[in-house]
């Protein structure tokens, strides 16, 4: 892709398809003789590991999907089914149920490894945004399929986000009766969620094949921030990063098991077990984990229409990031003061998070005794967040001065005056 | 791209026929795909029978004082009480203008209705020919939505300041009329359309 192809078609049967359907030259030209940079660290290896979670999640959901019914009446009887009488119906609802963490967890540290090398500047800006649609898409897949259970917090968290949409005006109630099919959520609700989850996975596949099309133009970042300069900053795709990125994937899917066969109901809600109910709320919803620094944010505001624009703006200013950021240089490694900011950020989404498991009258740890509750740190943190991209970074850009750079990638590798040591001669790390 | 306006004809100044057949195909073919796309969008509305579930009976005579019943009403729980003497002579001194929501939001009545208690109970309900409702029991009985207006949630009954419904959401707190009096919902519990068609008996819908 970068370059001219260097794959040479060996037997008859290779080169007659190479000449009808050259497949095989895309595979070897993106996965096998794909020059990257020399010193991509473990951050780099979310990337095939969220492919891996994504098949992950078609696989075990198309058979879930040959067992689950997406009626009210059925719905929750048939998930317990699953889990009790279906062959191994336990062990593929809990790598699917489980899976959707690892997802998020794995997304959401390919995010910050984008935002700390600076990945998302210039010439990546649509990578960066096509990974924030795909992120949304998540999100929208996750929300749908917890719905589908129909246990409890399914019911009454289907109900909380539909109702969001009424803050809008005039056009809020049509629209939330249109989301619903009816006057509340109810069975065609749960009967079109069931579709669109099994949808909006396809669709993320599709958006991951333009992310790595984008990717594969400029080529990938790494922690140096630097350009590829020369043939010497870089190794073939493979065996190098197929190895390394293959060895994070079997630690990867360690911790996954960890969870899936020891303690899979961790990050699962108890009241999810008990059937949906129109008539009782439980005492304290919550969403998902990963979707607590947005419950945060919306609870943030007493407005109701407010509190919605905002987190829907926390996620919409991560598509302008790449025009916020005025900073020449690409990776935090050169940046003082940006690397310090950066941090408060990730405490801040940590600290985000706790504040929407949290209730907003409840008082923080420590610092109750000075009066804090649990309302005023998530709008304390609300306003880094929002910060961090609309004033810091755009002003960072002017005031700071970054630390020196080495003069390459191959420098930053293997020191000054080694440089003439040859690509092959070095080992990955 | 061939410029169509540059032909020898119109010397690229007038507008050709070829532009007035290109405008006119973009344009019909635009509104045609307007056209098929409303189907695929209007099925996802309530369906004519999701339509036609939509009156719900409620019988009072078994209702004491103080008590509260909750029915469902087109796929939404409503709640039903018949409120003690106090409950209502609280909420009837309330003035309108201290209310953070002012409208009666009572399906019974014009949208500017302001929310008195007389506004919120069964006193606005209609009343079928030759049914006799008692006065006492009509300002007694409430009906409102059970779905908090901030975000849906079923409040609970007994709690919060006023003593009538508190939202554990997100901590919204309803008095004794279903109106808001404090907390992130924008509006009092929404009233259904209602009819006496016995003395006893109220037909939601
Ligand atoms: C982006 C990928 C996906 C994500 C993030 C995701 C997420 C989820 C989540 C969070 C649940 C609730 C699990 C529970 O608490 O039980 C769920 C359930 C379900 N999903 Fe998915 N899913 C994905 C892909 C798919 C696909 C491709 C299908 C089918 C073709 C599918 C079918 C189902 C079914 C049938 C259920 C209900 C059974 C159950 O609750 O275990 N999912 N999904
Ligand atoms: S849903 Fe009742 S306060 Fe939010």
């Amino acid at each position: 892709m970068s370059g001219p192809s260097t794959y040479e078609p060996k037997t008859g049967v290779e080169r007659w398809l190479d000449q009808r359907l050259p497949i095989v030259r895309l595979g070897w030209d993106s996965f096998v003789d794909f020059p990257t940079p020399r010193n991509l660290n473990y951050w780099y290896t979310f990337g095939g590991i969220l492919t891996v979670c994504l098949m992950i999640q078609i696989v075990t959901g198309i058979v879930l999907a040959m067992h689950y019914v997406p009626h009210i009446d059925y719905a929750f009887a048939s998930v317990e089914r699953i889990d009790r009488d279906v062959n191994f119906g336990w062990l593929l609802r809990n790598i699917h149920a489980n899976g959707a963490s690892m997802f998020f967890l794995a997304v959401y540290l390919h995010m910050l490894r984008g935002l700390y090398y600076g990945s998302y500047k210039a010439p990546r800006e649509l990578l960066w945004i096509l990974g924030v649609v795909i992120y949304l898409l998540m999100m929208a897949a996750a929300f749908l399929g917890y719905v589908l259970p129909w246990g409890q917090m399914s019911y009454w968290g289907a109900m909380v986000i539909t109702n969001l949409f009424g803050a809008l005006p005039l056009i809020g109630t049509p629209i939330t009766e249109w989301l619903w099919g009816g006057f509340s959520v109810g069975n065609a609700t749960l009967n079109r969620f069931f579709s669109l989850h099994y949808l909006i996975p396809f669709l993320i596949a599709g958006i991951v094949g333009l992310h790595v099309w984008a990717l594969h133009v400029p080529g990938n970042n790494n922690p140096t921030g630097l350009s590829i300069k020369t043939k010497a900053d870089t190794l073939p795709f493979h065996p190098y990063y197929t190895v390394k990125d293959g060895f994070a994937i079997i630690v990867f899917m360690i911790i996954f098991a960890f969870f899936v066969f020891y303690w899979p109901d961790a990050l699962g809600h108890a009241d999810n077990y008990i059937e949906a109910n129109a008539l009782v709320t439980p005492a304290h919803i919550v969403p998902e984990w990963y979707l607590l620094p947005f419950y945060a944010i919306l609870r943030a505001v007493p407005d109701k229409l407010g509190g919605v624009i905002l987190m829907f703006g926390a996620i919409g200013v991560l598509f302008i990031l790449p025009w916020l950021d005025t900073s020449k240089v690409r990776s935090m490694r050169y940046r003082p003061l940006g690397r310090w900011f950066f941090v408060f950020f990730v405490i801040a989404c940590l600290g985000l998070g706790w504040c929407g498991a949290e209730l907003p009258d409840n008082k923080v740890p420590v610092l109750g005794a000075i009066g804090l509750n649990f309302l005023w740190l998530g709008r304390i943190l609300t306003l880094y967040y929002f910060a961090y991209f609309l004033v810091i970074l755009p002003l960072l850009g002017f005031i700071e001065k970054p630390t020196q750079r080495p003069a390459s990638i191959e420098e930053s590798v293997l020191g000054k005056g080694k440089s003439d040591a040859s690509a092959s001669a070095a080992p990955a790390e | 791209m061939t410029d169509v306006n540059s032909n020898p004809e119109t010397g690229g100044e007038e507008p050709s026929r070829r532009d007035f057949l290109y405008i006119a195909s973009v344009g019909a073919v635009g509104v045609g795909g307007a056209l098929t796309l409303w189907p695929f969008i209007d099925q996802m509305n309530p369906a004519a029978d999701t339509l036609a579930l939509s009156t719900t009976e409620v019988n009072l005579s078994a209702l004491e004082e103080g008590a509260e019943i909750t029915v469902m009403f087109r796929e939404r729980p409503h709640f039903v009480r018949r409120r003690t003497a106090q409950e209502i002579s609280e909420a009837a001194e309330v003035e309108v203008s201290r209310l953070p929501d002012q409208l009666a939001r009572n399906a019974n009545l014009e949208d500017s209705a302001p929310a008195t208690d007389a506004n919120r109970s069964t006193l606005s309900a209609g009343v079928d020919e030759g049914v006799e409702v008692d006065e006492a029991l009509r300002s007694a009985m409430l009906v409102t939505s059970a779905n908090c207006t901030h975000l849906g949630c079923v409040p609970t009954e007994g709690a919060g300041d006023y003593d009538a419904w508190f939202c554990p959401c997100h901590g919204s707190h309803y008095d004794t009329a279903g109106r808001i009096r404090r907390g992130p919902a924008p509006e009092n519990l929404p009233i259904p359309p209602m009819t006496f068609i016995s003395a006893t008996t109220l037909r939601l819908g």
